[in-house]
C-alpha cells in the first residue's frame, strides 16, 4: 500500500470484538484494520448488524476490543476510558441532557475539562453561531424540534475541539428535506473546522455524497476502503457492488491478467476489457459487474444480445430490463432526452454495448 | 338493541361501587366521630374539637408521635440511601453472577410475614441487649430501615430502568469522570424516584405495628403501638381524633407521592 | 503493555466489583436486621426453654414435637395437640377464605377500574391507593367501631326495627373475616388491575364476534389473560393473612386464637421461646409452599401466552 500523505488520525489494527462465550460467541468485528487520515470525512457504510456502530463505540471508548489495537495519532487509546479520550460523539438519539438548557449542554464538555467560565461562554457563543442556534440558547432541550436537537448535539460535540468527531447515524431521524440540508451543513462544518469526521450510516447515497473515503462493512468485516468513485465504479466484492447503487452481474472467463486489467469472455461470446479487483484469484466462473448507465442499447449487434422484457420509467431516466440470450438478466439505464419514449418496446431484440472501462471483475 | 358495550359484565359495576363505598365508609365514620362531642359512638352530640385537644395534651400521645417521627425519618433516609445504591448496582446491566441473589435479598423482607420477622428480631436483639446493655431506639431504627429498603428500592429502580444509558455515555464522552457523571446527570434525573422512595419508606415506617410491637422495649411506644394498647384496653374517642390526624398525614404523603410519580420530566 | 483482552477483562471485573460495593449497605442491613435473625430463630427452635423466658443452651427437639403433638403428662405418650391443630386450621382456613372473599370482590372492582376512560382511571387508582396506605391499625379500628354493639351497623338495624337487640358481631370469627377482607381488599385489587389494564379489549370483541356469551367471554378470554394478576393478588393476600396479628387481635378480642397470637403467647406468658420459634418457622414453611406454588403457576401462565 503506497504511503498516503498526511498523518493518520485513527489507526485500527487487527481489532476483534466478540460477545458471549463458548459456542454462543458472536464476532461483531472480525479482525478489522483501517487507517483514517486527519482532516478527512470518513464514512463507515453497511447494513445494520455489520459492526460499524461497534467499531465506532470502540473508538469512542464505550467498549473494549477483544483483540487488536486502536491508535490515535500513534498512541494506543485502548486502555483509556472515554472521558480521557479527545474524541467526541454525536449520538443517533442525540442524548441531550433534558434537565439542562441548550447553552448548558453545549458547554458541558468544556465544563468537565475545567475551562474558565469566560472561555466557556465565548466558545458556546461561537458554537451557537456555527450551527445557527443563537436564539434558542436558553431553551430546555426537550422544547426544541428534532432538527434543532440534532444541531445542538453537533455543537456540543464540537465545542471541546476534539481531534476526531464520531457521528453515529445522526441524520436517520430527520425527514428527507432536513436530511439533505444537514448533509450539506455537515460537509461544510468538516471543511471549516478541519476536524476528522468518522460518519456511520447505512444509507449509501448519503455516504457517496458526503465522504472523502468510504469503508464498506458487512458481518463484522471491512470489505473495501476507497473514495466514492472507487467504491462505485470498481467494487471489489459482490456485496459492495450490490449494496451500492444498481449493478449488473455477468459470468465470464478471465484471461490475460496484467497490471490490474484483464480480458473477460462473456457468455455471449464477446470479449471485453475489464479492470480486476485486488486479490482476485483466477477461477472458472468469475463475476463481472457493469453499472446500468455504462451500457448502451441498440437495435443492432453488441457485446450482449437479448430481448427487452420490461421498461420502467423514472422521470429523469428509464430502466430497460433485458433478458439476455445467455439466460442472465441485464438492466440498462438510459437518460430521457426525448419527450416521447425511450426508443424501445417490450419484445424488441436488442444488442448491448458495454462502455470502455465500465467492467470490473469481482474478487469473489 | 341498546348499545352493546363489550366491556359490560353484569353486576361488576355494582360490586365495584359497593366496594369503594364500603372501603371508605368506616374511615369516614371514624373521622366523623372524631368531631363528635358525645363520648358514646352511637349518638351525635354536636361538633367538637375536644378529642383533638385532649389528644394534643396527652403526653403519651405526643411522646409516641415524636418517637414515630424520629424513627421514621432516620429509617427513611438510611433505607433510601441504601436502596439508591442497591438500585444503581442492580439495574441497567447484563446479568452477572450474584444479581439474582441480590435481587432476592433486597426483596426478602417482603416475602416474610411480619410476625416471623418480629419474632426473629426479638430474639436477636435480646441477645445483643444482654451483650451490650444498650436498649435505646437503635434496634427499632435498624429494624425499620431493613424492612423499608425494599419499599424505597421499587420506585428508584423503576425510574432508573426508564433512564437512557446513552445520557451517561454522552457525559463520559464529554470528559465527565464517573463521579461527575453521577452527580451532574444520573442523580438529578433520578431525583424524583429517590423522593418517591423516601416518602414510601417514611409511610411504611410510620405504619408499622407488628415488628415494632415485638422489638420495642418498655416505654418505647410508637404511635401505632400506643394506639394498639389503647384499643385493647377499651375505646376512647381520643383514638378517633389521633386516627384522623394520622389519616390526614398519610393521605397528604400519598398524594404527594402520586404527583411525583406522575411527573415525567 | 496490557493486551486488549486483559483490558476488557479488567474493566469487567472493576464493574462487578463496583456493583458489589454499591449493594453492600443494603445487603448488610437486611442481613443483620431481617434475614440473619431468621437463622437464629431456627437455632432457637432446637433449644430448651429457660425458666423466665429466653433459652437454655441445650439441644432439645421438644419444641418441634410440640408444634403438632403434645405429651400426656401421665404416661408420656404423644398425641395430636388438638389445641394447636385447631389454631393452625383456623388460621389457614381464615387465610384461604379471606383470599377467596377478596378475590370475589376485588376482581369486579379491578375490572371496573380498568374499563373506565383513560382520564378517570387515574382517579379510581388514586381512590384505591389511599386505603392501601392508610395504617392497618386505623382501618381495623374503623371496622371495629362500625360492627360493635353500639356501632353504626347495629344502631341502624335497631332503628329500622329489623332486630330488637344488637347482634354480637365483634369478637367473633366473622368479625375477623370482615376485618381481614376489608384490610386486604386493595392488596388484591392492585395486581389484578395491573394485569387488566394491559388487556387488549379487541380480543373481547373477537370473542363476542364469535358468538360467545358474556359469561363465556369472562371465563374463556378475560380470566385466563389476567391470571398472572389474580395469582399475584392471591399471594399478596394469603401471605400476610396467614401471619395476621393486628386484625385478629383487635377484632377477635383474644378469644379466638390465631397463629400469631399463639406465637406471641410463647414469648409472653407461655415462656417457651423455642416453641414460638418452631411455630414461626412453620409459618415460614407454609408461606414458602404458597410462594413455590405461585412461581410454578406463574411460569405455566407465561408459557401458555407464549
Amino acid at each position: 500500500m503506497p504511503e498516503q500523505p498526511g498523518k493518520n488520525a485513527i489507526e485500527v489494527r487487527g481489532v476483534r470484538k466478540v460477545f458471549g462465550t463458548g459456542e454462543h460467541q458472536v464476532a461483531a468485528l472480525d479482525t478489522v484494520s483501517v487507517s483514517i487520515r486527519e482532516n478527512e470525512f470518513f464514512t463507515l457504510l453497511g447494513p445494520s448488524g455489520c459492526g460499524k456502530t461497534t467499531l465506532l463505540r470502540l473508538i469512542a471508548g464505550f467498549d473494549f476490543p477483544s483483540a487488536g489495537e486502536i491508535l490515535l495519532y500513534g498512541q494506543d487509546i485502548a486502555p483509556l476510558p472515554p472521558f480521557k479520550r479527545p474524541v467526541n460523539t454525536v449520538f443517533q438519539s442525540y442524548a441531550l441532557f433534558p434537565h439542562m438548557t441548550v447553552a448548558e449542554n453545549i458547554g458541558f464538555g468544556l465544563e468537565m475539562l475545567g475551562k474558565p467560565k469566560a472561555e466557556i461562554k465565548a466558545r458556546v457563543g461561537e458554537m451557537l453561531k456555527l450551527v445557527k442556534m443563537e436564539a434558542l440558547a436558553g431553551r430546555r432541550t426537550s422544547q426544541i424540534s428534532g432538527g434543532q436537537q440534532q444541531r445542538v448535539a453537533l455543537a456540543r460535540a464540537l465545542a471541546p475541539q476534539p481531534k476526531v468527531l464520531l457521528l453515529d447515524e445522526p441524520l436517520s431521524a430527520l425527514d428527507y428535506k432536513l436530511r439533505k440540508e444537514m448533509q450539506i451543513e455537515l460537509k461544510r462544518l468538516q471543511h471549516e473546522t478541519g476536524i476528522t469526521f468518522i460518519f456511520v450510516t447505512h444509507d449509501q447515497e448519503e455516504a457517496l455524497t458526503m465522504s472523502d473515503r468510504i469503508a464498506v462493512m458487512s458481518s463484522g468485516k471491512i470489505l473495501q476502503v476507497g473514495t466514492p468513485w472507487d467504491i462505485y465504479d470498481k467494487p471489489a466484492e459482490r456485496f459492495v457492488a450490490d449494496f451500492i447503487g444498481e449493478t449488473n452481474f455477468l459470468t465470464a472467463a478471465i484471461s490475460g491478467i496484467a497490471n490490474g486489467k484483464a480480458r473477460a469472455t462473456l457468455k455471449s461470446g464477446a470479449t471485453i476489457e475489464a479492470t480486476v479487483a485486488e486479490g482476485f484469484q483466477p477461477k472458472d466462473n468469475a463475476t463481472v459487474v457493469v453499472r446500468p448507465e455504462h451500457a448502451k442499447l441498440s437495435n443492432g449487434k453488441g457485446d450482449l444480445a437479448g430481448t427487452v422484457e420490461n421498461i420502467v420509467y423514472f422521470g429523469t431516466d428509464t430502466h430497460i430490463h433485458v433478458q439476455l440470450d445467455s439466460g442472465e438478466a441485464f438492466t440498462v439505464r438510459q437518460q430521457n432526452t426525448r419527450s416521447a419514449g425511450c426508443g424501445f418496446e417490450r419484445g424488441d431484440k436488442v444488442g448491448i454495448m458495454i462502455g470502455n472501462d465500465a467492467a470490473q471483475v469481482l474478487r469473489d | 338493541m341498546a348499545n352493546f358495550s363489550i366491556k359490560h359484565q353484569p353486576g361488576f359495576t355494582a360490586i365495584a361501587a359497593t366496594c369503594f363505598v364500603v372501603l371508605y365508609l368506616p374511615i369516614i365514620v371514624l373521622v366523623f366521630y372524631a368531631f363528635n362531642a358525645a363520648t358514646s359512638t352511637s349518638e351525635w352530640g354536636g361538633f367538637s374539637l375536644k378529642w383533638f385537644q385532649s389528644a394534643w395534651q396527652n403526653t403519651q400521645v405526643i411522646d409516641a408521635t415524636l418517637r414515630s417521627f424520629q424513627i421514621g425519618s432516620v429509617a427513611a433516609v438510611l433505607s433510601t440511601i441504601a436502596a439508591t445504591m442497591a438500585a444503581l448496582a442492580t439495574t441497567r446491566t447484563a446479568p452477572y453472577p450474584g444479581l439474582t441473589f441480590k435481587y432476592a435479598a433486597i426483596n426478602q423482607p417482603l416475602m416474610v410475614p411480619e410476625i416471623v420477622t418480629g419474632v426473629a428480631l426479638l430474639i436477636f436483639f435480646s441477645r445483643i441487649k444482654i451483650f451490650t446493655g444498650y436498649s435505646g431506639l437503635g434496634y427499632l431504627i435498624a429494624a425499620h430501615t431493613a424492612f423499608c429498603i425494599p419499599f424505597a428500592y421499587l420506585p428508584i429502580r423503576a425510574r432508573l430502568e426508564n433512564m437512557d444509558l446513552t445520557l451517561e455515555r454522552a457525559a463520559a464522552d464529554l470528559y465527565a469522570t464517573p463521579w461527575r457523571t453521577f452527580r451532574r446527570i444520573t442523580l438529578p434525573l433520578l431525583w424524583p424516584g429517590i423522593l418517591a422512595g423516601l416518602m414510601l419508606a417514611f409511610v411504611i415506617s410510620l405504619d408499622d405495628v407488628v415488628i415494632t410491637e415485638f422489638v420495642k422495649s418498655g416505654g418505647q411506644d410508637t404511635l401505632p403501638t400506643y394506639m394498639l394498647g389503647q384499643i385493647r384496653r377499651g375505646i376512647t374517642p381520643e383514638i378517633n381524633a389521633i386516627s384522623t390526624v394520622f389519616l390526614l398525614l398519610s393521605v397528604a404523603i400519598v398524594t404527594l407521592f402520586f404527583f411525583i410519580s406522575r411527573k415525567r420530566d | 503493555m496490557a493486551t486488549a483482552e486483559e483490558i476488557a477483562k479488567e474493566a469487567e471485573r472493576r464493574d462487578v466489583r463496583t456493583r458489589w460495593l454499591l449493594s453492600a449497605p443494603a445487603l448488610i442491613i437486611i442481613l443483620l436486621a431481617a434475614t440473619g435473625p431468621l437463622l437464629i430463630v431456627l437455632v432457637y427452635s432446637l433449644l430448651t426453654p429457660g425458666p423466665y423466658g429466653d433459652v437454655k443452651w441445650q439441644f432439645s427437639p421438644d419444641a418441634w414435637v410440640s408444634v403438632f403433638m403434645e405429651r400426656d403428662i401421665f404416661d408420656d405418650t404423644l398425641s395430636l395437640a388438638a389445641a394447636h391443630v385447631t389454631i393452625f386450621w383456623r388460621s389457614i382456613k381464615l387465610a384461604i377464605v379471606t383470599t377467596i372473599a377478596t378475590l370475589a370482590l376485588g376482581f369486579p372492582t379491578a375490572y371496573f377500574m380498568a374499563t373506565r376512560s383513560e382520564k378517570t382511571r387515574d382517579i379510581w387508582l388514586f381512590l384505591i391507593t389511599i386505603p392501601f396506605w392508610t395504617n392497618l391499625l386505623i382501618r381495623t379500628f374503623a371496622v371495629l367501631q362500625i360492627i360493635r354493639n353500639e356501632g353504626i351497623v347495629n344502631t341502624i338495624l335497631i332503628k329500622l326495627g329489623i332486630i330488637s337487640a344488637p347482634i354480637q358481631i365483634l369478637f367473633t370469627d366473622t368479625a375477623i373475616l370482615i376485618g381481614m377482607a376489608y384490610v386486604y381488599l386493595p392488596l388484591m385489587v392492585l395486581p389484578i388491575y395491573a394485569s387488566m389494564e394491559k388487556l387488549d379489549f379487541r380480543l373481547v370483541e373477537a370473542g363476542y364476534d364469535l358468538y360467545a356469551s358474556r359469561f363465556q367471554v369472562l371465563r374463556r378470554i378475560i380470566f385466563p389473560l389476567v391470571r398472572p394478576g389474580v395469582i399475584a393478588g392471591s399471594i399478596l393476600v394469603f401471605i400476610p393473612a396467614i401471619g395476621a396479628y393486628v386484625t385478629p387481635s383487635v377484632l377477635g378480642g383474644g378469644k379466638n386464637m390465631m397463629l400469631s397470637n399463639l406465637i406471641e403467647l410463647q414469648f409472653g406468658q407461655g415462656r417457651n421461646w423455642p416453641l414460638g420459634s418452631a411455630l414461626s418457622i412453620t409459618v415460614m414453611i407454609i408461606v414458602m409452599v404458597a410462594l413455590l406454588a405461585y412461581v410454578r403457576n406463574a411460569g405455566r401462565a407465561e408459557v401458555r401466552h407464549g
